[in-house]
């Protein structure tokens, strides 16, 4: 499977493999082996099988309910396959019971879409929340840690700010650094662009490239944010229907499939239409502070 | 005909898993009270917002309620020459009926459909799932705590309902010419503490655990959506109203309260 782009044929059990330009290391750090999930009567995927390399960022694309987000709710054991294997860091995390899963999630650190902070606790409170349950830490060390965490994600004074008083950015970035606060082995992010303006999308792709460069964490994203998926991955999985398509950013780009071109194409195409941004009026004047 | 059977058969079902998953969820919030660390300033906090926030309306009830009652009640009996009893009629109405039911109908309306969408909105904002992946159980952090400040509030809450009924019922029977003295007495002599207070204080402990068990699990099941949310809410006035009521029947009937 090393250097190739694998097409995995989940309902007819066929795994078609074809040569692919850069490599892309295998492994078992994370892997879903065969895996059925199910939503009451509505399947999201059958005999899914997928893998992402330690050490990397992978990313996962795929259009609206084909299963994106439920894969990373399965690596974190927050729903449970019909049938199929989880394996997180080589162990099976399916049927866990809740104090082997505990152990598994503290490899484990997730960024969700809204970001998930505790409405009733401020900045400084949700992020030692982990600490304060976790570790020995007294509240000094605690706090030390924290700021170190919200500088490392470019935060400054808002300690006592609840969520609701943050920005969009401002809010994934602290969840970002709630996420990594407790130094995981894998780093779950759920549509970390959704919702940002382009400025805090490329903050919040920087700080994930960051993250990856300086702890060596295994991060996978949840994306339909395809130009930045093309920046930063250095694995793209993308969910089609009725097969999975793996590869490098590289490879995938000139893949001769007509559905991964298209789903690639669609944001880094420049508008067919360019001639009529001419049409746009720009007025001067700013923006209200 | 066999269609009304299958369709009956399929409701029993449905009710009996949803027994099911209630027991299931109230062992878990059990099970949560002997779990470490205690959330001992989660339920001081719970306790504040559900006791102390809901004063001003128990009071406010409470001596609306009593005067009420002291107005029909000093009508009634004065048709028999009886007003000097009107202490007796407040007093016991209020403490073994009136205080606990009334209280706890208002804290459902009040904190009861405040806790379902409190934790309906966590579940949907996935503040629940990002406590369970931060390896913190939701039933011990959020839920624990909230159910058993709900059942620690009631009793109180019920006494100062009570207290403020009996101070309506004493303005309003003193305003229309009962003696003072004579309404005091009265609902000293009547009043029995055992039979009477305690059983009173034990139906609102009970009405808190409905309430609080009720608006607990219908927030943690509700749909993730605000649609969920606000169905979540309703279920929970509907059912928490429905059960003291049938509960308040039973408790009269089997212990005499």
């Amino acid at each position: 499977m090393v250097g190739a782009i694998t097409h995995a044929h989940p309902q007819s059990k066929i795994s078609v493999t074809a040569p692919a330009t850069t490599p892309v290391p295998s492994s078992q750090h994370l892997e879903l082996d065969s895996v059925t999930m199910a939503f009451g009567q509505r399947r999201v995927f059958d005999e899914l099988s997928c893998s992402f390399p330690p050490g990397r960022i992978s990313v996962l694309l795929g259009g609206s309910g084909s299963g994106k987000s439920t894969i990373l709710r399965l690596i974190g054991g927050l729903v449970c396959p019909l049938s199929g294997r989880v394996l997180v860091d080589g162990e099976d995390i399916t049927g866990l019971g809740p104090t082997r899963m505990a152990a598994v999630r503290d490899k484990l650190g997730m960024l969700f879409q809204g970001g998930a902070l505790l409405d009733s606790l401020t900045v400084l409170e949700n992020l030692a929340l982990p600490l304060r349950e976790h570790t020995d830490l007294d509240d000094a060390a605690i706090g030390a840690e924290v700021h170190d965490r919200l500088a490392s994600v470019g935060l400054y004074d808002i300690d006592d700010l609840l969520p609701n008083q943050l920005s969009g950015g401002m809010r994934k970035r602290v969840a970002l650094a709630r996420a990594i606060i407790r130094k995981p082995l894998i780093l779950l992010c759920d549509e970390p662009f959704s919702g940002l303006d382009p400025i805090s999308t490329r903050q919040v792709e920087s700080l994930l490239v960051d993250i990856n460069h300086r702890r060596g964490i295994t991060i996978v994203v949840v994306s339909h944010h395809v130009a930045s998926t093309m920046r930063m991955a250095e694995q793209v999985t993308i969910l089609l229907p009725h097969r999975v398509v793996t590869g490098t950013p590289q490879a995938l780009q000139h893949h001769r499939d007509p559905l991964v071109k298209a789903f690639l194409s669609a944001d880094l195409d420049p508008p067919q239409d360019a001639e009529k941004l001419e049409e746009v009026e720009v007025m001067p004047g700013r923006a209200r502070p | 005909m066999t269609g009304f059977i299958a369709r009956i058969g399929a409701r029993t079902i449905l009710f009996l898993e949803e027994v099911g998953r209630v027991t299931y969820f109230s062992t878990r919030i059990l099970a949560a009270i002997f779990h470490r660390p205690p959330r001992i300033r989660r339920f001081l906090d719970e306790v504040f917002g559900i006791g102390v926030m809901s004063l001003i309306i128990i009071c406010v009830c409470g001596l609306a309620v009593g005067a009420v009652l002291g107005l029909q009640g000093y009508h009634t009996l004065e048709r028999f020459g009886a007003t000097d009893s009107l202490g007796t009629v407040v007093g016991l109405s209020l403490i073994r009926e009136l205080g606990p039911v009334m209280t706890a109908l208002l804290t459902t309306g009040r904190a009861g459909s405040a806790t379902t969408a409190e934790i309906g909105s966590m579940a949907a904002t996935e503040q629940l799932d990002g406590l369970r992946m931060m390896s913190i159980d939701p039933i011990h952090y959020v839920v624990t705590p909230k159910a058993l400040a709900m059942v620690a509030v009631m009793p109180l809450l019920s006494g100062l309902f009570i207290v403020c009924g009996i101070a309506g019922g004493y303005l309003v029977g003193v305003y229309w010419g009962v003696d003072p003295g004579s309404f005091l007495t009265g609902l000293e002599s009547a009043v029995e503490f055992r039979d009477d207070v305690v059983g009173s204080f034990l139906k609102a402990l009970i009405f808190g655990i409905l309430i609080g068990l009720i608006s607990t699990y219908r927030g943690y099941t509700s749909a993730p959506t605000s649609e969920g949310v606000s169905e979540a809410t309703t279920a929970t006035v509907v059912e928490a109203s429905v059960c003291i009521l049938v509960f308040d029947y039973f408790i009269t009937a089997l212990w005499g309260v």
